[in-house]
Order: structure tokens, then C-alpha cells, then sequence
């Protein structure tokens, strides 16, 4: 009951000063906001993209030439194949193509058509020359449907007609949005690859501990290639969706510098009302643990109410209406950005890391001027306010 | 009390969202988990696919794990990315997992 009557007395005093409270109040939610749903997001992306790309190839191996990606000769495969513990050996033929009808970057891909059939296409995968499945997004750049004609000119400079078999669903747009699939004779043909060549080979161990072994075995076998494993490929997604590293944080490091500039204000002194307020009460009998005690729900009140609606808000923006705010950073130039429907994976531990670096700094700005207040002689603070 | 017990009721009223979110959140990611993923996953493997299709601009940004180990930061690596999905990513430095020192042997 006396914890109820000093939140009550805390409540009061923070809306007698309504203005002051509701900036405050904003001002933290906000921050919390924008915080959380970074973390939200990016928490969101990370395991999405580990869990599906663990599906991939365990080794990519890549020829280098003068530091840069080659053409690796397919020949290679024989010489990979021979190495104890390696599975299969399957090369690789993928590259881009920019569509100056529509200002976009496809990925074309070719693919091994002893492939079955795909859950998340719409139609089917392509069989023959002059077939192909793409994405959503080129369907969408394109405006064409399943059956439609897909004009884009090879290496040549002649336009080649391709018939849409497929058109892979939305639910898969994260991983297919930019993709023209093919079979690999004729995107050999569309890029003029010859047959003796890949882009790279895509190597399966029987072990997968062994990767990291078998990765230094090809790099001594073809000392001009560059073997990258499966867990290299993922680190990679965790570096690019690493909340604390990049722009995000660069441009979120402004408000969150404003909170500290706000909190660091109310910590170095009270206001000549606070220190009459905390005289007089402790005038009038309350004892130094009452006035903490008071300081303490006052910095909890706001704290909490800011957290927990802060979150809420982050959460609905990020998982309910697929990040409006943050997707247009994360877009940059991609003109064919994928919409953001984030599988809602939350980790309580960053978000208990959010709570105790918001909640405890502003509600120790709070008590630590009260208490340097409530210690001094009610009748000298009264006098000096 | 009226204060404390309105503000009290609010707090328990935005716990209870946010545990129902949570909880719905929980669920999502486990039928993801369940139904979602093995059909993204067969898709990845038939296609053998690297790398998400979010940043299709540049190819060091559309295949960030394939691209050449300079490219995303060509111009110094410090420097400010000519694309802003470049901006994202941090440089990624060398994590060897093993170190050798070689000395050459001290003249007799």
C-alpha cells in the first residue's frame, strides 16, 4: 500500500508538469522505436537468411586471375573430385544481366534440369531452349504472366524470346525476386560461355566438419582458386545485418546521442521546483530512502511506459506492416527490392540488452540528483532554491 | 489511487500486448520453421543459390558472399560506398582460425 501511494504521489507530481513529462515521454518512446525495431529487423533478416541459405552449396569454389572472379576451366572438376572426403563436384553457370528497357539488374541462373519440381513456383520449372522461370520482381518490371514472352538480348546483341514456365511465388521473393532460371546449355549460349567453362563449382563433402579441411586441400590443389565455405557465406549475412555495425546505427547513433545529451542534463541538477519540492518533504517528515523511493517510481513510470510502447509500436512496424520506415534505408538503389515480410524471430536477450541500457541510465539521471538533494539540510536546499 | 491504479492497469494492459505479440511471434517462426523453411530450402539447393536477392544494384551487393574480397569497399576501406546498400555492410577482416610465425633461423 505505501508503494501504491508514493507511484501515486509520483504520477502526480510528473503531470504537474505536463509538458515537460510529455516531451520526455516522446522523446523516449521514440528512441526505444527506432531502436527496436532495428533490432527487430535485423534479428528477423539474419535468421531468416541463415536458415535458408544453410540449404546451399557447402563449398563454392572460384578461379581468381590478377585478384579478380574468373571463368574456372570445368575441367578442374576431375582434379576436385579426386580429393578423399569430396561427394560431388557440380559446376556453376550464373551471371547478370541489365535490362536497359526497365533500368534493373537480373541474376540469370542456370540449373541442372534433373531438378524436381519447386513447391514455391507457380507453373514449372523450364525443360528445354527458349524456356525459362523467373521472379516476381522481373514479372512485375516486365509485366508479364506465366505463358508470356520474355525478350532480352544475349551476348551477340541479338534479342532471344524466352516463354515464362514458371513464376516463383512471393513467399519465396527474399530469394528469387531478380531471377531469370534457366538450363544450362542455353544460358551457356545466352552468355557465350563456352562448354569447357563455369562460373564456379559448387563442391558437396560427404562430412561437413571436414569443409574447412577440404577448402585447404583445393586451395593447395588450384592455387589460383578461392574456396569459400557454407559457414564463411553465412558470417557474411551476419556482418551485413549486424545491428550495430553500418549506416543504421550511423544514423540512429543521433538520437540516441540526444537521449544521453537529455538524461546527462537531468543528472547534473534538479530544478529550483525539484529541490523545494524534495525540501519540503523531507520538511515535513518524509526520510531519504521516501524521496529515492519517489524519484525512483517517477524515472520507472515513464521508463516503463516508454519501453513497453515503444516496443509494441517497433514490433507492429516491423512484423505488421513490414518495416515501412527502415526498408526504404535497407533498399538503397535496389530498384527491385523484395517487400519486407520479416518472420517474426525475436531474441529476448538483445531486447533485455535494450531494456537495461534505456531503462537504467534515465532512472539513474533520476535518483542520483534527488539523492545529492535529499542528504542536504531541508532548510539549505529550501533556501538555496 | 485513482492515478496509481489507472497507470497500473495501462502497464499490465501494454505487458499483455506484448506478451500476446510474443507469443503469436513464437508461433510464426515455428510454423516457418516447420512448413516455410524445407520449401526455401529445396528451392536454395536445386538452384544452388549464395545469396539473397535483396540489393540488386551492384554485384558485389547482390552476391555480398561470392563478390571479389575488395570490391565492396573499391575505393579505400574507409571510403563511403558509391552505393547506399554498401554503406550496410561492415568490412569484414580476416578471421583466421590458425596462425603461423615463421622466423628465419638466427646466424651461428
Amino acid at each position: 500500500m505505501r508503494y501504491l501511494k508514493i507511484l501515486e504521489y509520483a504520477l502526480a507530481s510528473l503531470l504537474r508538469r505536463p509538458g515537460k513529462t510529455c516531451a520526455i515521454l516522446v522523446v523516449y518512446t521514440l528512441m526505444i522505436v527506432v531502436l527496436a525495431s532495428v533490432l527487430f529487423l535485423t534479428q528477423a533478416l539474419k535468421t531468416e537468411a541463415t536458415a535458408m541459405l544453410a540449404g546451399g552449396p557447402q563449398l563454392v569454389v572460384q578461379k581468381t586471375m590478377a585478384g579478380r572472379h574468373e571463368l574456372i576451366p570445368v575441367a578442374e572438376v576431375e582434379r576436385l573430385v579426386d580429393i578423399p572426403g569430396v561427394k560431388e563436384v557440380k559446376p556453376r553457370v550464373w551471371g547478370y544481366y541489365y535490362d536497359a528497357l526497365t533500368g534493373t539488374n537480373y541474376t540469370l541462373q542456370g540449373f541442372d534440369t534433373s531438378a524436381s519440381e519447386l513447391s514455391l513456383l507457380d507453373g514449372r520449372l523450364p525443360r528445354e531452349e527458349g524456356e525459362c522461370a523467373i521472379g516476381a520482381g522481373v514479372a512485375g518490371s516486365r509485366l508479364i504472366h506465366l505463358q508470356d514472352d520474355l525478350i532480352l538480348i544475349d551476348y551477340d546483341n541479338i534479342g532471344r524470346i524466352f516463354t515464362v514456365t514458371g513464376v516463383f511465388v512471393s513467399k519465396a521473393d527474399v530469394l528469387t525476386q531478380d531471377l531469370v532460371v534457366m538450363p544450362e546449355g542455353p544460358l551457356r549460349q545466352f552468355f557465350g560461355m563456352p562448354e569447357s567453362l563455369a562460373t564456379d563449382l559448387a563442391v558437396e563433402v560427404y562430412n561437413p566438419n571436414e569443409v574447412d579441411t577440404i577448402a585447404n586441400k583445393i586451395k593447395r590443389a588450384l592455387p589460383d582458386s578461392r574456396p569459400i565455405t557454407q559457414s564463411e557465406l553465412l558470417r557474411t549475412y551476419h556482418a551485413v545485418f549486424d545491428w550495430r555495425g553500418g549506416m543504421m546505427l550511423a544514423l540512429f547513433s543521433s538520437a540516441l546521442m540526444a537521449f544521453c545529451i537529455l538524461a546527462w542534463d537531468k543528472a547534473t541538477g534538479l530544478s529550483a521546483g525539484e529541490r523545494r519540492e524534495i525540501g519540503i518533504l523531507k520538511a515535513v517528515g518524509w526520510d531519504t530512502g521516501d524521496v529515492l523511493l519517489l524519484k525512483l517510481w517517477e524515472g520507472l513510470a515513464l521508463s516503463l511506459l516508454a519501453f513497453l510502447s515503444g516496443c509494441l509500436i517497433a514490433f507492429l512496424l516491423v512484423f505488421w506492416w513490414g518495416a515501412p520506415l527502415l526498408g526504404g534505408i535497407l533498399r538503397g538503389w535496389s530498384v527491385l527490392f523484395p517487400a519486407l515480410r520479416p518472420t517474426p524471430f525475436i531474441d529476448f536477450y538483445q531486447l533485455g540488452t535494450l531494456a537495461f541500457l534505456t531503462i537504467v541510465p534515465y532512472v539513474a539521471s533520476t535518483v542520483i540528483p534527488a539523492w545529492r538533494a535529499a542528504v542536504t539540510d531541508p532548510d539549505e536546499v529550501m533556501r538555496a532554491s | 489511487m485513482i492515478r496509481s491504479r489507472t497507470y497500473l492497469c495501462l502497464i499490465i494492459l501494454l505487458l499483455a500486448a506484448l506478451a500476446g505479440l510474443t507469443g503469436w511471434a513464437q508461433k510464426t517462426s515455428a510454423a516457418f520453421l516447420a512448413d516455410g523453411l524445407p520449401a526455401r530450402r529445396q528451392l536454395v539447393s536445386v538452384l544452388s543459390l549464395t545469396d539473397l536477392a535483396l540489393w540488386t544494384e551492384a554485384r558485389y551487393t547482390r552476391h555480398p558472399s561470392m563478390a571479389d574480397l575488395f570490391s565492396p569497399f573499391q575505393d579505400h576501406p574507409a571510403a563511403f560506398d558509391h552505393f547506399p546498400a554498401g554503406s550496410l555492410m561492415t568490412p569484414v577482416g580476416p578471421r583466421p582460425t590458425t596462425t603461423l610465425h615463421i622466423r628465419r633461423l638466427a646466424q651461428p
